[in-house]
């Protein structure tokens, strides 16, 4: 590449990042730990999460449903491409855990990890965090929204845009509302008050609900999937080895005190399990949404695409991550004591 | 007078004792993680320079070994953001 090219190249890129900082930033970013409710149908409220985990599960069905349909012993396309797919997974899980129980563990291990990839690049999508309805700030039943920008419309559908190319640039505008969570209802609205009274005739105070949001921002998704792959790592132990045997992995009466203990320890990790792999995957892929928001916020354009590329290899290693400790912690409650003593001596002799 | 009547900077309010609190507990609960990552890199690394026939064992095995340790820096990165968002 030639010295001209070179410079030529980075000029361009700062004079990209310059016109991003300068007219395309967003507002400050609203960031909501909790998924929120778009829609309630009787006594239940649908999530933004929700909708998006159907949309995943059609996805993956219908996937599997078209490279399923005519299938040739010699595979082609769409064929092929799932049997690449589900190959890998089985491989990794057969290299893991033995012939035997691989076979055994491959169909859970596999739906893990093709659900939580799925579900993490979904959230990559340009639909996903930024389409949503518009509601004002204020009190809403029992729920006050502090926090938002500046929108035009209320009501109906919306997009948040990365600040709409403004010029003269200028920084964008957002509310917030420093009172403390549980301030009275009326210092609140004072401050809300306070907030809004220089704005214009057509512009309101408001803030977006997104209607479609990643999966696994919700903590409510990955603790269903941390207590489902515990509860096949029991169902796992217990089938192989009978309930009395499993059990007396925890309970080690015969070990003495010392067995004892360490059995009791064993039995509180595995439900420390439970919690880390709750919290691994959903700060992971939480962590990464709320990146994208600041990033948009400070400097758009070109960062952008540095964060992208980390979220698209944050959702894959997280998958892989979530279903090999699956796997990881199936095999350690398969195998029981005198079997992995007995491997040890194997090896240590050879 | 009081000490905060001379030096009036000095006043902090609840919501900066706040986003203090999310910053440190972001900033103290990520170092120990990435150390650790990085000594066990480390040892990834000598163990396949050693035997570079073992790659696939021994990178399955460090992967694991970085998902435990960075889960410790998530749960940091979680209390921050309840501190810093939820309270």
């Amino acid at each position: 590449m030639s010295k001209l090219r070179l410079i030529l190249i980075i000029v361009g890129v700062f004079a990209l990042m310059l016109v991003g900082f300068l007219s395309l930033r967003s507002a400050r970013p609203v960031v909501e730990l909790a998924a929120e409710t778009v829609v309630t149908v009787g006594p239940v409220p649908v999530t933004n999460t929700m909708i998006t985990s159907w949309i995943v599960i059609v996805l993956l069905i219908g996937f599997f449903f078209l490279a399923t349909r005519k299938m040739s012993v010699v595979p082609r396309g769409l064929q092929n491409f799932g049997e690449m797919i589900l190959e890998a997974l089985f491989n990794l899980a057969v290299g893991t855990a033995g012939e035997k129980h691989g076979r055994r563990f491959f169909p859970v291990v596999a739906t893990i990890f093709l659900f939580v990839v799925t579900s993490n690049w979904l959230g990559l999508f340009p639909v996903v965090a930024t389409v949503g309805k518009v509601v004002e700030l204020g009190s809403h039943g029992d729920k006050f929204h502090a926090e938002g920008a500046v929108f035009n419309e209320v009501g109906g559908i919306n997009v948040i845009m990365p600040g709409v190319p403004s010029w003269p640039p200028h920084e964008p505008e957002s509310i917030f509302l420093e009172v403390p969570d549980d301030a009275p209802l009326e210092e609140k609205e004072a401050a809300l008050h306070e907030a809004t009274a220089d704005l214009k005739e057509d512009e309101k105070a408001a803030v977006l609900i997104p209607f479609f949001r990643s999966v696994n921002t919700d903590l409510n998704a990955t603790l269903a999937l941390a207590i489902m792959s515990a509860i096949f790592v029991e169902f796992w132990g217990i089938s192989t080895m009978g309930f009395f045997r499993y059990a007396g992995k925890f309970f080690n009466f015969k070990g003495g005190l010392v067995g004892l203990f360490v059995g009791v320890l064993e039995l509180i990790a595995e439900f420390a399990r439970l919690l880390s792999f709750t919290f691994r995957l959903f700060g992971n892929i939480f962590a990464g949404e709320m990146l994208f928001l600041v990033i948009l916020f400070l400097l758009p354009v070109v960062v952008l695409d540095f964060v992208y590329g980390l979220e698209l290899f944050v959702g894959l290693i997280q998958a892989y991550i979530f279903a090999m400790l699956t796997l990881v912690f199936g095999v350690i409650a398969v195998t029981s004591h005198e079997e992995s003593d007995a491997h040890e001596r194997e090896h240590q002799v050879s | 007078m009081d000490l905060i009547d001379l030096f009036p900077l000095l006043a902090i309010s609840d919501i900066g004792m706040k986003y203090i609190a999310a910053g440190l507990a972001m900033g103290l609960g990520g170092a120990a993680p990435a150390i650790a990552i990085g000594i066990l890199t480390g040892k990834a690394m000598e163990a396949l320079g050693r035997n570079p026939e073992a790659q696939p064992v021994i990178t399955t095995n460090m992967i694991l070994g970085i998902a435990f340790a960075e889960a410790i820096a998530i749960y940091a990165l979680v209390v921050a953001v309840m501190i810093g968002f939820v309270f």
